[in-house]
């Protein structure tokens, strides 16, 4: 059947669009708008003594020039504390533009507009800013150690201690017959989308309207803070998400400082404005993630099996915190993975440093909990000299165990209740992909060739989907387009094809019929936003709900048509028939035009429902409590977050000479429910391996003491080329959700969680050094196994005290 | 990221680009811009006028003889690396330029303007010296021969003035009976080498190790060559201890650290590389030489 495309490997249908430079990318919009640049501070910590504009007003070409005295009413505020927590005892956020301090380089003093951003970028850099420079913080142990204090009211820069416990840990440890405690780092990185952020700003004087296009994954939300700062009514301010090139996170966050600021000089100026962020600019001013100093303590039985945990992390979050602790509650909470921990506390630390502020990045706190968790399993094993897989194995939550209640409260604030899983299904599928139990062969043939082979896993579950709702609009024109609608935005994930999927399953109609707008305010005004993978859970059930009102409006007025029972109808192909009567039947089309009895006939179509062509005087036109047109608008708000799952496991092969790391293999099992589209859940996979094995082997933020970024380009920040990610093999398993109507959970950032727990471990096993920190390269792997203060596993000692 | 304004000229001749470097305060030469651009881009630089070599003729021929291989100031990376003539007769050439970045920037960047710009952690600077080559300058006094020791002062610094165009690099031609080989340690395929090493292998009528050289990618602050033949003269090539050799080359060497690498760890890339090349060159010159 051609309209039942739920589950099919469909192609994405903006591919081609956006491959053959067809995508309306923000820097596509606003040719003739004015340019804006910004002077930032080169400095990590200071007090911004005075900003002397003189030299550039004679700069041809410059429009305004705007500092913090510029700002009025709302918008000379800190920004917004975005997601406020009782825990949050001391946040802070910058403003638009600094007042009076900077606590990071590259946060924005002064913006200058001009003709172009050539000519803005001239006359910044001849505005003269004199600063006093304070101590900088910089790394999660400077902000523990506290020697210096980054906001001055918060000498022990501690802006949050996110707590939970579900027990006695102490009594628990004391009771339990093995105990293990470590430490243990999680470097910085961040979600490097190859589209920065972009705002363009047009103001309508005549109509005291705004359109903002903005790079972002919340559109819906910018137009709220917007209209808040700008004191704007809501019903003038218009924000549209044009093609977003990638957001991974960064973009969730707002309202950036240019998100009011290009506004802002628009209505001033009365003229369009634009900001296309550099590569320069984001890295120093946009967000950061990971970086997580974990203290560990452990119990556990003479068989693996878990007794107590013990979490006590420190938490950059960098110099603000503008959206709370979100990522400290998805890393204590998501800590806890496919297992049963019986006595668990967390403490998370979320410190300030003098860098740039640290927001989710795709996996939001969960791949350092998943290294917290999969570290500790791998500790486990070496210390009883038991098979990892096998530790993991006697820890995991049964299938019959579900739902399966942790005790904890998740980052929407409700409980952390696993709602269906199959673990040892995964495990068992891993194994068996990876080839588990061939490992040592695989390592003796790798010995023959001089090379240090190592298999590593790591398992996680995602808490993916959280509310509070999303909504979807469905209508049918009378050509037979469909249109669909939906809040949230897309950065490339392929929405375009799986709500499409979605709708024309639901409804019966051919794809090709099927049109999807997503984060356009004009089309739909309210939405939450796209993170924590929620898209498909999220705007996917919704659409399918708005669908499923369409077709039963379709029916009930295909039904009179036909003279039919509404429950013997069908609709295939676009076409509404009596089942099993063929050539009864009326198109879908016909039955949009007849939903909207007109007065006047404009074309061929609309003649069909005009007054005097559609009779039934016994009722009016429009039935009570009914509307005209074929449409539907519908809401999805899940009671919690659905849990997806996955495993992962890494063969890797070290250079015993020049210690590079190669991963040879990397082997992915993934259940995220019901599946919309195989092929674009396997490209999510795709991805999101690419960026934790970036994460776990190439990039990391440099930062010196002086809070200096050394790599902030794409020169010395290594993203990984193709040519450094794996080839990934993946197999599926599918638990399907019970807690929204199509029985599917997220995927968006799965394929990151795992990277580094999965890759530490391989290098460890092929290296026989505890590998401690993460990322790891080539020169740190060299000093760490020349350093003999570091220490050996024991399965290693084992492997060399075996006979040949 | 936008350069800051800056005036472009556009030479039809060598002498009239001369005439514009000798003219202007702070003028700087593009060819293929590969290096340049990005610094304008960042402000990291900003001469105050680009004169733009692409449209001078005569600068983009790759000339080949027995004595050696002469590449235009135009002659683009990739065009060299695709040379068989120029592989023919200094091997070197291709196996260097192999490792120079990625398509993109082979197509456009130029072999010339890459050791114009003597970056230490360029492959043909290590090539110009390990092979003993030479540029030619014009500048408007006239031409001459500048030998790659004399050429490289600083990173990213040479000898020359400010009116000066190097118009070509000459690379002498392999000895007989002398192989090569070209290796690279780096963080990402394609990136600026953590680490490379550029060998040669000459061997004597009796199939002994005559001499061993090679020549560094990011280790030092100009390109070097570095006699190894102390560790290997006279021993019979199959016996030849190269792994003495590359003892001895992390011994004459002094690299820095950075983000990417530890001053020890380019050491011990050294050694590992050395080691390494210098065995594949010198199968190669056995092979020669039993074909002989």
């Amino acid at each position: 059947m051609t309209t039942k495309l739920f589950g099919e490997p469909v192609r994405r249908r903006e591919d081609a669009r956006l491959v053959t430079g067809r995508g309306r990318y923000l820097d596509d919009i606003g040719a003739g708008a004015l340019a804006a640049a910004f002077v930032r501070s080169p400095h990590a910590h200071a007090r911004v003594l005075d900003v002397d504009v003189d030299a550039a007003l004679d700069v041809e070409g410059l429009v305004a020039i705007y500092t913090y005295e510029d700002l009025t009413g709302p918008l000379a505020e800190p920004l917004p504390v975005l997601i406020p927590h009782p825990q949050l005892h001391a946040p802070r956020t910058g403003h638009p533009l600094a007042n009076g301090e900077v606590n990071h380089v590259g946060e924005p003093v002064v913006m200058v507009v001009a003709t172009d951003r050539y000519v803005a970028e001239d006359a910044a850099e001849r505005i003269a800013v004199t600063y006093e420079e304070l101590p900088a913080v910089v790394g999660v142990d400077a902000a523990r150690e506290a020697r210096a204090s980054v906001h001055a009211e918060i000498p022990d820069n501690v802006a949050a201690v996110h707590h939970q416990e579900t027990g006695d840990v102490e009594e628990a440890l004391r009771g339990s017959s093995r105990t293990l405690s470590f430490t243990q780092y999680v470097e910085r990185s961040a979600c490097m989308p190859l589209e920065g952020k972009g705002v363009h700003a047009r103001w309508d004087a005549d109509d005291s309207s705004l359109r903002v296009h903005t790079s972002t994954q919340a559109s819906t939300s910018v137009r709220a803070a917007i209209a808040a700062k700008l004191q704007l009514p809501l019903d003038q301010v218009e924000v549209v998400a044009p093609d977003v090139g990638g957001g991974f996170g960064v973009k969730i966050v707002h309202p950036w400082p240019e998100e009011l600021l290009v506004p802002m000089a628009a209505i001033a100026l009365g003229r369009e404005v634009k900001w296309t962020e550099d590569r320069r600019e984001h890295f120093i001013s946009s967000a950061h993630e990971r970086q997580q100093r974990q203290e560990i303590r452990v119990g556990f039985d003479d068989d693996g099996r878990l007794t107590a945990l013990d979490v006590h992390i420190w938490h950059d979050n960098g110099a603000y915190t503008p959206y709370g602790i979100i990522v400290p509650i998805v890393t204590a909470t998501q800590l806890v993975g496919p297992y049963v921990v019986p006595t668990y506390r967390v403490r998370v630390e979320s410190v300030y440093t003098n860098t740039v502020i640290v927001t989710p990045y795709r996996g939001a706190g969960r791949p350092q909990g998943c290294f917290a968790m999969e570290r500790t399993m791998d500790r486990i094993a070496d210390a009883l000299g038991l098979d990892r897989a096998v530790v993991r194995e006697r820890n995991l939550i049964r299938p019959d165990q579900f739902p399966y209640d942790h005790h904890l409260t998740f980052q929407d604030g409700r409980p952390v209740i696993y709602d269906s899983g199959d673990y040892p299904g995964l495990l068992g599928k891993l194994t068996a992909l990876v080839g588990w139990s061939a490992a040592g062969e695989l390592r003796a043939a790798a010995a023959e060739r001089g090379k240090l082979l190592g298999i590593g896993m790591a398992l996680y579950v995602e808490g993916t989907g959280p509310g509070p709702y999303e909504g979807g609009h469905v209508q049918v024109l009378g050509s037979g387009k469909v249109l669909v609608s939906t809040g949230l935005t897309s950065q490339g994930q392929g929405h375009e094809t799986v709500f499409a999927q979605i709708v024309a399953s639901e409804l019966g109609v051919p794809i090709d019929d099927v049109e999807v707008t997503t984060g356009d305010t004009r089309r739909f005004g309210y939405a939450v936003g796209t993170f924590a993978s929620r898209a498909a859970v999220m705007s996917g059930n919704a659409v399918a709900l708005a669908a499923r009102g369409v077709r039963e409006k379709a029916l009930r007025i295909a039904a009179e048509v036909l003279e039919a029972e509404p429950d013997d109808l069908e609709i295939e192909d676009g076409l509404v028939q009596v089942r099993g009567t063929p050539g009864t039947s009326i198109p879908l089309r016909t039955v949009a035009v007849l939903s909207n009895p007109l007065r006047y006939a404009f074309d061929e179509a609309a003649k069909q429902a005009t007054q005097f062509a559609t009779h039934d005087d016994s009722k009016p036109p429009v039935a009570p409590g009914d509307a005209p047109g074929l449409e539907h608008r519908e809401y999805f708000s899940p009671l919690r977050s659905t849990f997806a799952s996955g495993a992962h496991a890494a063969v890797v092969e070290v250079d015993p000479q020049t210690w590079e790391i190669d991963v040879v293999t990397y082997a992915v099992v993934h259940d995220c429910g019901n599946v919309v589209n195989p092929m674009i859940v396997e490209g999510q996979v795709h991805g999101g391996v690419a960026q934790g094995v970036g994460g776990a082997l190439y990039e990391r933020m440099a930062y010196d003491a002086d809070g200096q970024l050394q790599n902030a380009s794409f020169m010395d920040f290594l993203m990984p080329y193709a040519s450094e990610v794996p080839d990934v093999v993946i197999d599926h398993q599918q638990t399907p959700s019970p807690l929204n109507p199509l029985g599917i959970k997220g995927a968006g950032e799965a394929g990151v969680i795992p990277g580094s727990a999965a890759l530490a471990s391989a290098i460890e096993d092929a290296v026989g050094r505890r590998i401690t920190s993460m990322p790891i390269s080539p020169t740190e792997l060299y000093d760490l196994v020349r350093d003999p203060g570091a220490e050996r596993t024991a399965a290693s000692a084992r492997r060399a005290g075996a006979p040949a | 990221m936008k350069p800051a304004p800056f005036r472009y000229a556009d030479p039809g001749s060598v002498a009239e680009a001369l005439e514009v470097l000798a003219g202007e305060e702070g003028a700087k030469v593009l060819a293929g811009g590969q290096s340049l651009l990005p610094l304008l881009s960042m402000r990291l630089a900003a001469p105050a006028v680009l004169v733009d070599l692409n449209r001078v003729p005569g600068l983009d021929a790759v000339e080949v003889t027995e004595d050696g291989v002469r590449v235009g100031a135009l002659v683009r990376h990739a065009e060299l690396l695709a040379h068989a003539g120029a592989a023919r007769v200094q091997p070197l050439l291709t196996r260097a330029t192999a490792n120079v970045a990625h398509p993109a920037i082979r197509n456009r960047g130029t072999t010339v303007g890459s050791i114009a710009h003597a970056d230490p952690s360029g492959e043909m600077t290590a090539v110009l010296a390990l092979t003993g080559g030479s540029v030619t300058v014009a500048e408007p006094s006239g031409e001459r021969t500048v030998g790659w020791r004399d050429l490289f002062v600083g990173p990213l610094e040479t000898s020359l003035p400010a009116a000066a165009v190097v118009t070509a690099a000459a690379f002498p031609a392999l000895p007989p009976r002398s192989g090569t080989a070209f290796a690279e340690v780096s963080r990402r395929r394609g990136d600026y080498a953590v680490c490379g090493a550029g060998v040669v292998v000459t061997l004597d009528g009796d199939r002994r190790v005559a001499a061993a050289r090679a020549s560094y990618v990011s280790v030092g602050p100009v390109p070097a060559v570095h006699d190894l033949t102390g560790a290997v003269a006279g021993s019979p090539v199959e016996d030849a201890d190269w792994a003495a050799a590359g003892a001895l080359a992390r011994t004459l060497v002094d690299p820095d650290g950075d983000l990417h690498a530890s001053a020890d760890y380019r050491r011990l890339l050294v050694g590992v590389l050395t080691e390494r090349t210098l065995a594949s060159a010198a199968a190669e010159a056995a092979a020669k030489a039993t074909a002989a």
